[in-house]
């Protein structure tokens, strides 16, 4: 295994009137064929960190990196043209709600079919066909209908599996999903992890996933970056998240109220001002070939 | 405080018409929690929107403390029952300060010490009295929170209907307003209803259950049979699995 993407010291900030916001404050970190969960509160900058590994943050938004290594190119020295040729194609993102990520006037069909043929020269017909089939292999029991819809008549757990046909359509090597079940209920927000989780491993794709629920992302994923204020506080196996040391992670996890463990009153996260300062867990990864 | 027999409610007429809650029936004593959960579109909502009023076409017995229910609801019975919307960045006026999102109940009912009410709840639910002049958007989400909680106390409300009231709020702020709910619940005495699709949730808050499922009550169960997930019926036994996280093996087959 050898690392897809590595991100050397990345920076987001934002010139606002008054100051300026360091959304995310000298990251690294490295994706090989493997699922990555990235979690923190709102705000500590997980939704940047994907965007900016993309080019999607707008102005006034600045990104700085000394590298973004996508096998050898770097992301970085990229024009807008080369690197929308890496967008989708080779890394692509799935948004949190399908609702505001779907254009409403345009039939999902058609719009999967758009993101296919984009990056492949094919007929309409030929896109049309794989686009069947893509919708088959999200679950969706009729695909012929569903091609044939507009993103309002269709629920929120169909809508998703939308933007996840959509996404890897083009058969990416990197899916970034910004927070992908957080809109769903529990019972959809399963089905559509177990899509997510079946075809990002028979395609052995590398997965960012980003969320703020802990327990989703050590029983998903692979490998766990914290997050807090702008910085990677501390990094585990997703199989060791419950005995991690930080004080803040073990704070998010403690305040989280359990069926299992019933508690008369939830501890609350009391935040040190020091947790700020601490410097950047490097979560950069040597990749053996085994 | 509450019971509610064969409650229906539904929306629209003639070929629109959709039923949101079907056959309901169920009964909350006083100061207890009583939770419904459930998916989306399963009707939990709609309830509350029938008890608090904001929902019209209902049909059914409902009772309040032991005022039957009818369409229109008097001032006497909005300083009983109040209600915590699910956003607080959507249920606060943008345009009016905290205080003046206080005073207003208290101006409608020509309430007197008006200003040393309002210290008073602001003290209650946790928030410093510098907060009292300021906007929504000076506030963060867990302080909104408060905020309308505060609003439902100002008036002496005893019973509470929460509609998801931590679903957009980050976990570790989540832990802050479910303890706030619960010490006031102790303090003053209160009757909560409780709506979530956060299972951990209520069966942190609530001492019963009731499961619902496409606009019906499927299943009333309490705290205990909810962590050990003792269900008669498979939709609730599915529901609670489904909030166990996700399990690798399930897939694989």
């Amino acid at each position: 295994m050898t690392a897809l993407l590595t991100v050397e010291d990345l920076w987001v900030r934002f010139q606002t009137r008054n100051r300026l916001v360091e959304a995310v404050r000298g990251i690294s970190f490295s994706v090989g064929r493997e699922r990555i969960g990235i979690v923190g509160e709102s705000g500590s900058g997980k939704s940047m960190t994907g965007r900016a590994i993309l080019g999607l943050v707008q102005h006034p938004g600045i990104v700085q990196a000394k590298r973004i290594d996508f096998k050898g190119r770097d992301l970085t020295s990229l024009s807008d043209r080369d690197l929308r040729a890496i967008r989708g194609q080779h890394i692509s993102m799935i948004m949190q709600d399908p609702k505001y990520s779907l254009n409403p006037v345009i039939k999902v069909g058609h719009q999967i079919a758009e993101s296919y043929r984009l990056h492949h020269k094919s007929s309409r017909t030929e896109a049309k066909i794989k686009t069947l089939e893509m919708l088959e292999e999200v679950q969706i029991p009729d695909p012929e209908r569903v091609f044939n819809t507009y993103p309002h008549e269709l629920s929120g757990g169909m809508g998703q599996r939308v933007m996840i046909a959509m996404m890897l359509i083009p058969n990416p090597e990197i899916l970034i999903a910004d927070e992908p079940t957080s809109a769903l209920d529990v019972t959809v927000q399963k089905r559509v992890l177990e899509i997510m989780d079946k075809l990002v491993r028979d395609r052995g794709m590398g997965l960012i996933f980003i969320s703020h629920d802990l327990n989703l992302v050590s029983s998903f994923c692979d490998r766990i970056l914290i997050m807090y204020a702008g910085r990677i506080i501390e990094t585990c196996l997703a199989k060791d998240l419950h005995n991690t040391s930080h004080p803040y992670t073990r704070g998010l996890l403690n305040s989280l109220p359990s069926l299992q463990n019933p508690s008369e009153k939830l501890p609350i996260l009391n935040r040190d001002p020091r947790w700020k300062e601490e410097p950047s867990v490097n979560a950069i990864r040597e990749y053996s070939n085994a | 405080m509450l019971e509610a027999h064969n409650l229906h409610v539904w929306f629209g007429a003639g070929a629109d018409k959709f039923h949101a809650v079907k056959d309901a029936s169920f009964s909350i004593s006083q100061g207890e929690s009583f939770g419904l959960v459930g998916e989306s579109g399963s009707g939990k909502s709609t309830i509350l929107k029938a008890i608090i009023g904001l929902a019209e076409n209902w049909t059914g017995h409902l009772t309040v403390d032991g005022e039957t229910l009818g369409k229109k609801r008097n001032r006497n019975f909005y300083s009983k029952v109040q209600m915590v919307f699910q956003d607080p960045y959507a249920s606060l006026h943008p345009r009016h300060t905290v205080d003046r999102c206080l005073s207003e109940p208290l101006r409608m009912r020509k309430t007197s010490n008006i200003d040393a009410r309002i210290n008073q709840s602001l003290n209650d639910v946790g928030l410093d009295p510098t907060y009292r002049f300021r906007y929504p958007h000076q506030l963060s989400g867990g302080q909104r929170q408060r905020v309308a909680i505060a609003r439902t106390l100002i008036q002496d409300a005893k019973f509470l209907l929460l509609d998801e009231p931590t679903s957009a709020l980050d976990v570790s702020v989540q832990a802050e307003i479910l303890n706030l709910l619960n010490d006031l619940k102790r303090q003053k005495g209160l009757t909560y209803l409780l709506v979530s699709h956060d299972l951990a949730v209520v069966s942190h808050m609530c001492d019963r259950i009731a499961i619902m499922q496409a606009g019906k009550i499927v299943e009333t169960i309490d705290k205990q049979m909810l962590r050990t997930a003792t269900t008669e019926t498979d939709y609730a036994a599915a529901l609670i699995s489904a909030s166990h996280g996700f399990k690798r093996s399930t897939s694989q087959i």
